[in-house]
Formats: C-alpha cells, structure tokens, sequence
C-alpha cells in the first residue's frame, strides 16, 4: 500500500514547474505578482524576486512533516483558503507535504508508514511543521496520535529535522487551550523541545489562525537563501512581527485625535474610529495584519477594519488571557513631534536689531553723560541765597 | 521781580525737530498697536507679558518723575526753602513724567476701552496691589497737574483761580507727598505675588520698602541731572551750590538701601546667588551704581564740582532704572523655556515717549515761568 | 524744623518693621476649599498621550484652530490635533510629554516617559483672583471654579505674572484682546454634564468628581502596591463605568493637595512632578503674603490718612508764613 502510494506521487506530481505553471492556466506575470508579495512580506529588497521565483521553480523540493497536536486546524484551512489557489496549490507542490493529517488521502497505518519512510530517506533534511500546542501535564496523555503522545512523537521525528515551524498561537506558546487555568498544561514548541532536551532552531508564527502568506514567505525566504529569517526575542521572524498593530493600524489616525467608538453600533462606531475603548490590543501586539490582511478577501479585511477590536491572539499574555473589552497597554509612545515637552523655546528672544537699538540708546546717553559732565566742569554757577 | 520766568527763544530748534521725528515714529506704531493689537508690535508673550512698555515707561518712568516728590518732601516736610527755585521744573518733570506714564498704560493695557472699571464700585479690587497703584498713580498724575498749575495760571494771568489754587495747594502738597509713598512703594509689591517667578536674589519682603528708598533717591538724581542739562542746553548757570547741598542726603539713603538689601539677602541665606551666572552679574552691576554715587557725594567737595555732581546723579538714577528691570524682567523667569527681549518696534515706542516728554518740557519752559530768573550780580 | 526729619524717620522705620513683621504678624487666613467644590484627578500613569482631551477641550469651547505650529510648518498639515506646544489663547488644555534616554518604559524615570496634562488648576487661594484689580477673575463660591468676565477686564495681564503655573493666557495678535484659560467647561456643567476632556477620555485619566471624593480616591491609588489590579472610574467618580487593570508605582504625594494652599486640579504620577514641569509650591498661596502686606499698610486707610493729615499740616505751616503758598 505505501508502495502504491509512492507511485502515486510521482506520477502525479510534476518536477517541471513550467509545465505545472501552464497546465494550471497561471500566466508568468501572475506567478511574479505572487514572487513578488511573497518577497515584500518576507522584508526582502526587491531585487530578490527574481531570486524567490527561481527557489519557488527549483526542481529542489524540501520535505516537510508538518504534525498535528492540540489544534482546531485553522492554521491549515487558513493556507488552504488563499484565494490564489492555483498558485498556493503550487506552492504546496514545491515543497514536498509528505504528512499532513488534513491533506493526506490515506489513513490509519498507511499514513503513519508514509511519514516514517519520507523522515528515513530525508534525515536532517526535512521541516517539521507543528501546529497545535502540546499538553505537558502527565506526560501528554491529553493528545494521542497513533497511539503516541506528542512528546513520544516529537522525541522521535524532531531530531532528525533540519529547523521547525511551529504555526498559530497554540504551537508557539500554548494558544486557546492554555487560556484559564489551563487544565492540559498545553506548551508551545519550543518550551517543550527545551524541556526533552532536543535541540533544534524553531521559527514561531503565532496567531489565530496564522496568516498563510507569513507562513509561505518564511518558506521561500529558507528556499531562497537559505537560512532563516532575523527573529525577536519570541523567534518570531521580525519582517513579520516587528512592529505592533498600533503602529501599522488604518485606524491610527483616529486614535491620535481621540474619535473612539464608545458601544458597538454607535455613531462613531460606524464612522469607523479607532476601537481602543471597546478594547481593542493593537497597541500591545505585535504582527503584520493591518497590512497583509486576511486571505484576499478584499480591502478592511481583518478584525479591526470590519469593526470588531483586535484581540491579541497572536501574543501570548494578551490573547485568551486578557479580556476582550480590557483596555490595552500602549507599548509606544506617540511621536515626539506631536507631543511637545516639557520645555520648549517659547517667546521672543533677543534679534541682532533689537540689541544694537538697545545698545545705541543706552551707548548714546552714557556718552551723552560723559560729554555733558566735561562741559558742565567750566560753566558758571549760581550762587545760592543764604 | 518774579522768582520764576519763561525763558523764551525759538521752538523750533534742531533738538526739536529730532525729537519731532522720534515722536512722529512712536505715533505711527502707537496706531499699528491700536489697529492690529500688542503682538503686532512687541515681543511680549505669555511668559512676559510685562516687557519694555511697563517696566521702562510705566515703573522706571514715574520712579524718575519722583523729583516732584522728592523736591516737596525737602521743601514742605523739612522745610528747606532755599530749594524752592527748583520745585516747578522739579513738578514739570514729574507731571509730564507721569502723563507719559499713563499713555504708556493706556497704550500697554489690552482692553484700554475698560480702563475705568478698575474705579468703579462693583469691580474695584482692594486686595490687589496693583488696583492701590493704579488708583494712586491716577489721583497724583491729577495732583501733579493741579501742584503744577500756579505756573500755567500765572502765565495765563488767572489770579482769581490762582489765588484758589494757592489757599488749597497745602492739601495737595500732602497728597503728593502721600501718593507717591503708596504707590512708589507698592510698585515694589507688585511682585511679591510673583513668588518664585522672581529670582531669590530681587524677591523679598522688603520689596516695598527698597523701591520707595530707591524711588525718592532716583528723584533726587533726576533733579540733579535734569538741571545740568537745562543749564547747559539753555545756556544758564549752573544751580551746582543748591544741588550740592540738596545731594547731601542722597548717599545716606543709598546707603540705608544697600544696608537693607544686603542684610535682606544675608538673612535668607541667598547671598550665594550673587556670584551666579548672569543673574549674580546684574546684582553686582547693580549694587555698584548704588555705591558709586554714595562714596562720590559722601564728600562735600566732590558734590560741589559739577562734573562729579553730575556723574553721580547719573549713577544715581541708573541705579534706580537697573533696580527695576533686574526686579521685573532680568529676575523674572517664569519657567524654563521662556525668552523676552524688547523689539525694535517696541523700544522706538518708549524712545518716541520719552521725546515727547522731553518735547513738551522744552515746550513749557520756554513759554512758561518754570525756570528760576537768573539773579543779577549786585555790585 | 526737626519735628519734620524725626517724623520722616520715624515713618521710615515704621515702614521697615511693618515689612518684616508682616511675614509673621496679621497673616491674612488661607482660602477653604468649598464641600461642593468641583474639580478634576488626573493619573499620568493611566494617559496614554492619545490627546482626545485637547480635541474635545477645542470643539467644546468652540477654540479656532492653531497656524504656525511645528508640525505644520515642518509638514504643512494642520488641523485640530496639531496645535502648539504649550496653552495658549487658543489651546486650553495641553499634553506634554517628559521623556529620558530612549523614553521607552512608561511612568519611569530612567530611559522612561510620562504624559502631563497642564490646564488651569482653580485654585482654592488663586493668586489671579487676589491680583486682578478690576475683579475680571472670580472664583465661583460653590464650585469654586475660577472665570474670567470680559466686561471688567482691561488687560493688564497681572493675572499673568500673578499665577504661579503661567495659565491665563493673551490675546496678543488680537486689537480687542481676552484673557483665555479653562473654566471647567462651566456652560456644560451647568446642563449637568462633565468637563470636556473627562467625558473623551479614554483610560480614566481625566477624572471629573467632588474635589473631596478625588483626594479619597488619590489617596487609595497611591495606596495600591505595583500590579495590584484596581477598578479605575472613567470620565467622572459616579459614571459607573469602570476599567481594571494593574496598577502602577505612584509617587507618593497628590500635587495640588497642599501646594499653593490647595487647587481643584489634582494629580498622580509615576515619576517626580517636577520632571512633569510642576513647580514646587508652599502650602500656601503667595496671595496671602501679599495681601498681608498691603493689609497690615493700608487697613482701614488709617495710615495714609493719618500721614496725609501730618503732611498736609505741615506744608500748610511752612507755607502759611509767607502768605499763601508761592510754588
């Protein structure tokens, strides 16, 4: 069966991009209109779209495992709901899925087998994807696939990857399901990689769900240069995740002049003003949607431009553990021109004018003491009566 | 023989018609205040909102107009008759000084069209010092005028009003004597509500007491300065035996003034500051034009010699001038950041003033009896 | 006539004594605060320097718009929000930001920043009252907020020179000139509303209430330890809208509880006032000082009446001898 199934792949799937491009119907310049997105994301110059095309036409394809632990799957259904299918299609094509749970036409031990047999032929070569937090408290036992726990899992396949992906907020720091008092003690990643003691570079894409071109620019930027992109202190790669909401925000411009909406559905509210008072966690989350926006849908598509405030979900601290309608911490301060200081120049100082007519009058009666004070020394007095 | 005479000659001279063009200026940018307001003319701020206008023309200018003052004190307090030759042109100066003064008020104020409510029942502020010096300066600048009338009745040749005016005059003298105390004084209060806004090293509670010394001190050296150049401008003697004996008690008082604001400034332990910066430099500059003239006319002889007289008047009077403004501008800061220096506009204003004073006193004493009649030489 | 020189002297010294003593002697009692006293609590730990208190503050009291400001000439914009640096006749309430090093962690000192919001502090002793000679400046009895009526002033701006926080401001580019500061947006209380910047404020930050409640609710503020989480009021004491969040580390004093013998404008921060550029004031107001002096001088005319009496007595003696004063 896993014989049959290796057939099946190859015959299906094309190594020649070109032919793939043409037989889908995507024209050249569309396929660079998608390099180029792709590369502007990842923060990349743009004389580097010509290079990201050629990783993404490479015959070279990476495999990747991509595993599946305490998750809702929104990250995948999110990357399978671009609506460039035929090009994210392709890039799913690009690189080698070997195992995805979602994607996988098989089942059962014939799945499992298929995973096993792409990580023996691509030791050290492969990209572990994980999606879903993984429970820490007795042992896993709150997540089981194929009988195993993840630790069980991950202890056996992560070694042998190259670097991991850990997509959504659940892989990258616990997610929806550490929310409260967090009954499964559900982990990120890399907290529980540290804690098995494996040791292996770990890209965090936090967010609920993950945006898929986030995903696909850390892809091609690997494919095209081969090394990972500049993280943060929380890994996660700055191009994406270096600047708060706030700071990005559409609605930016009514937070600095104080039009906030007061009550969904009020008059400001449907003006469009800034949701800082209903709560919204722009000013403390760090991520790129205000400018990426959600899955093609159109322009205003993300939380805060269909009205609703962002919730943080991509930022652990703020999103499942402060309340929706908790005003958010502002992590920066509006710019210095907008705000005077403390002390500033005020009032009219002295002009070069001004002194000299100062010191002219001031000049011309001191000399006019002196002169007066020489002439009066010779003139006749009067004299006094008695 | 009358004891006072017009002293006649041309009206127009050429000190005239520069002081005609000066004035001329200041008219014009008097209108330009008028038509487009303070800003338009001055640098004046929020952070000083007192500059040239009030501090020049309105405090320093009427601390000069004190010789009225001074010159009454001597005369009908200690009853120095032998200094009466120089009461009219002593009340002349005062007078005139004073009437510039309030056009400098009329001009400084924003809303001159409610100048008269500070006088009226439902709106007079006792509490505020500056509503006690505006009242005052109002009253005298009018008792001036009516102590300064014999001259103009006497010209005119009015006997029957100047013989009113004569009966009454020794209640006048007591209110010009009385006003100029309040006010002179009060002018120094003015600041106290300032609190920390004024320098450590001008704020005291003796604020009063120092600018009424300086005040009667200044009128002193105004008398003495104002007649040297009338000797000199007019071509008559010099009055130098009368100014030096008058001068006698102006270093007693100078000194009394360093006394106080020395000990002042020990005694709130703020003697430090006057070797700080530019605020010690003006203290110190200050301080020595009070000291100067002291030590000067301390000595019979160098009151007697003209040019010495004369020298300390000027210092004298400067003395009293940088008072004021280290007091009022060079001492005020409001808080950090703010920043005053006159305008061009600005200083032409209080130029084009002082001409018109100068101006009008030519005017009067050419015209009216104000200066003493030379005495012939008996032989 | 030595009777002359001695009483000279003896006014002289009267003068000096009366001077010194007045520090001490007769002191004109302090102002009290009225029970229905209205003021505002501001917390820069909560302002966010999102400036809706200066927007709403220029709409509500219909204030024209700035020019000349920084920001427009630098990038020819300008608008409501982008008004000058500091009050002015246009602007009556202003943000100001302090800022250290790279001014990154809020309400601290060091590499730190903190928002201050400068507005008219209606004091309980205003020295602008005390100074204003035409009684422009008045301060409510009841609500204790202190207005400007346009009919008795002249513009002398001593009101100016007198306020310890430099708030009234001029006209100086106007012919017919006023004097602009807030006045607790008066027109809108009296319809029952709140002062303007409370009611746009977002965080809580611009608090409207009794004078009273506000000092309990400072004192309890500074009470709470960091983190600790608490309920703060928005827009007014008795809104009942509330936020939580954790609180921040106060600096241990209320300005405007004491200073100047009280003001109806108080605050809370997180670094020391004086880097917030306010000033440090004696308890009590420089008016009293100065009212005492002019008091302990004047009181009942009795001195200058009586010294215009010995004047005028004794110009009338040393004239009388020569026939009538010949000046």
């Amino acid at each position: 069966m896993g014989e049959r199934l290796k057939q099946l792949q190859e015959k299906h799937l094309f190594k020649d991009i070109k032919e793939q491009l043409t037989n889908r119907g995507v024209d050249r310049r569309e396929f660079l209109k998608f390099c180029t997105l792709i590369t502007a994301t990842a923060g990349l110059p743009f004389g580097m779209v010509e290079k990201v095309a050629a990783a993404v036409e490479s015959p070279q394809r990476p495999p990747v495992i991509w595993l599946h632990f305490q998750e809702c799957t929104g990250c995948t259904e999110s990357l399978l709901r671009a609506t460039h299918p035929t090009v994210e299609g392709l890039v799913l094509d690009t690189i080698s899925l070997d195992y995805s749970e979602t994607l996988l036409a098989a089942a059962g031990h014939q799945a499992e087998k298929a995973m096993w047999d792409s990580i023996e032929a691509n030791k050290g070569k492969f990209i572990l994807v994980v999606e879903g937090s993984i429970p820490a408290k007795d042992g896993g036992i709150y997540c089981k696939v194929a009988g195993k726990t993840p630790q069980e899992t991950l202890r056996e396949v992560a070694p042998h990857a190259a670097a991991a992906i850990a997509i959504g907020s659940c892989a990258s720091w616990g997610g929806v399901q550490s929310s409260g008092i967090n009954p499964t003690g559900a982990t990120g990643l890399k907290e529980i990689l540290d804690m098995e003691k494996i040791d292996l570079p770990v890209i965090n894409l936090p967010g609920c769900p993950a945006s898929p071109y986030n995903l696909l620019s850390t892809v091609l930027y690997y494919l095209t240069l081969k090394k990972l992109p500049e993280l943060d202190d929380k890994n996660r790669p700055l191009f994406a995740y270096g600047r708060l909401i706030h700071d990005n925000c559409e609605r930016r411009p009514h937070f600095d002049a104080g039009r906030f909406a007061h009550q969904f559905g009020d008059e400001n509210h449907r003006q469009g003003y800034c949701l800082y008072k209903l709560g919204c966690k722009g000013p403390e989350t760090w991520a790129n949607c205000p400018s990426i926006l959600y899955c093609d849908v159109g322009s205003g598509s993300w939380p805060v431009g269909t009205g609703h405030p962002c919730f943080g979900c991509s930022e652990e601290g703020v999103g499942f553990t402060k309340a929706i309608h908790e005003q958010a911490e502002v992590l920066s301060v509006t710019p210095s021109e907008g705000v005077p200081g403390i002390i500033e120049d005020r009032g009219a100082g002295m002009t070069g004018t001004a002194a000299a007519v100062a010191g002219t009058v001031v000049g011309a009666i001191v000399g006019a003491g002196a002169v007066l004070s020489r002439k009066v020394k010779d003139m006749p007095e009067e004299d006094m009566e008695g | 023989m009358s004891e006072f005479k017009p002293i006649g000659g041309k009206i127009i001279t050429k000190p005239f018609i520069f002081l005609g063009i000066l004035a001329i200026i200041a008219i014009y940018l008097i209108g330009k205040r008028f038509v487009f307001g303070i800003g338009a003319v001055t640098n004046l701020s929020d952070g000083y909102p007192w500059g040239m206008w009030i501090v020049y023309d309105v405090v320093t200018g009427t601390a000069i107009g004190c010789g009225g003052y001074a010159m009454a004190v001597l005369i009908y307090l200690f009853n120095k008759g032998k200094y009466h030759p120089l009461i009219r042109s002593a009340m002349l100066t005062s007078a005139l000084g004073y009437s510039m003064a309030g056009l400098a008020i009329f001009l400084d104020v924003g809303r001159y069209y409610q100048l008269y409510t500070p006088f009226l029942p439902g709106y007079a502020n006792v509490n505020s010092i500056l509503w006690e010096v505006s009242i005052c300066m109002a009253s005298y600048s009018l008792i001036l005028w009516i102590e300064f009338s014999p001259t103009i009745l006497e010209k005119l040749k009015a006997n029957g009003l100047l013989r009113i005016v004569r009966k009454c005059l020794f209640f006048f003298i007591g209110m010009g004597i009385l006003l100029p105390t309040m006010h002179q004084s009060s002018l120094g209060s003015v600041l106290i509500i300032a609190g920390h806004k004024v320098s450590p090293l001008w704020q005291t509670m003796f604020l009063p007491l120092l600018f009424l010394i300086s005040a009667i001190v200044l009128g002193f050296g105004a008398v003495i300065v104002e007649s040297m150049i009338s000797a000199v401008s007019f071509n008559r003697k010099l009055e130098t035996p009368m100014l030096a004996k008058l001068s006698g008690i102006v270093p007693w008082l100078l000194g009394l003034f360093l006394v106080i604001r020395f000990a002042d400034l020990l005694y709130r332990g703020q003697i430090g500051l006057m070797f700080q910066g530019f605020m010690g430099f003006m203290f110190i500059t200050e301080s020595l034009l009070f000291i100067i003239p002291m030590v000067v006319l301390l000595s019979p002889a160098r009151r007697s010699q003209p040019n010495t007289l004369l020298i300390a008047g000027l210092c004298t009077v400067f003395a009293g001038v940088i008072y004021r403004f280290n007091a009022y501008l060079v001492g005020f800061h409001p808080a950090p950041g703010w920043h005053y220096f006159p305008s061009v506009q600005e200083i032409m204003v209080t130029v084009g003033i002082i001409a018109i004073e100068v101006l009008a006193y030519l005017v009067f004493v050419k015209l009216f009896p104000v200066l003493p009649t030379p005495k012939k030489k008996y032989a | 006539m030595t009777i002359g020189r001695r009483d000279f002297i003896k006014v002289l010294s009267a003068g000096t004594l009366l001077a010194a003593g007045a520090e001490k002697a007769l002191a004109r009692p302090p102002a009290e605060l009225s029970p229905d006293a209205v003021g505002i609590l501001y917390d820069a730990t909560l302002c966010i320097g999102c400036k809706s208190c200066e927007v709403a503050c220029k709409r509500i009291n219909e204030m024209p718009d700035e020019h000349g400001t920084p920001l427009e000439i630098e990038h020819g914009v300008s608008g409501i929000w982008d008004s000058g640096n500091d009050l002015n006749s246009k602007t009556l309430n202003k943000i100001k930001v302090y800022s250290d090093g790279t001014g990154k962690n809020k309400d601290q000192v060091k590499d730190g920043y903190s928002f201050v919001k400068r507005a008219c502090m209606h004091c309980i002793d205003p020295d602008c009252v005390s100074a204003c000679p035409p009684s422009a400046l008045q301060k409510e009895k009841k609500s204790g907020v202190v207005t400007w009526n346009e009919d008795a002033c002249i513009g002398c701006r001593y009101c100016q020179i007198a306020c310890p926080f430099n708030i009234p401001k001029f006209e100086f580019d106007n012919p017919f000139p006023k004097i602009v500061k807030c006045e607790l947006c008066m027109h809108v209380q009296e319809k029952g509303g709140i002062p303007g910047c409370c009611e746009f404020c977002p965080t809580g930050a611009s608090l409207s209430g009794n004078v009273s409640d506000l000092l309990v609710e400072a004192k309890r503020r500074m009470a709470l330890k960091e983190g600790d989480e608490y309920q703060y009021p928005l827009h007014s004491l008795d809104s009942g809208e509330v936020q939580i969040r954790p609180a921040k580390d106060y600096v241990q004093h209320i300005y405007g509880e004491k200073e100047t013998g009280g003001t109806q404008y108080l605050l809370l921060s997180g670094v020391p006032f004086e880097k917030l550029g306010l000033p440090d004031l004696p308890d009590f107001a420089m008016s009293a000082k100065s009212e005492t002096m002019q008091h302990a001088l004047y009181k009942g005319l009795i001195a200058p009446i009586a010294l215009l009496g010995g004047f005028s007595y004794m110009a009338y003696k040393n004239t009388k001898d020569e026939g009538g004063d010949d000046e």
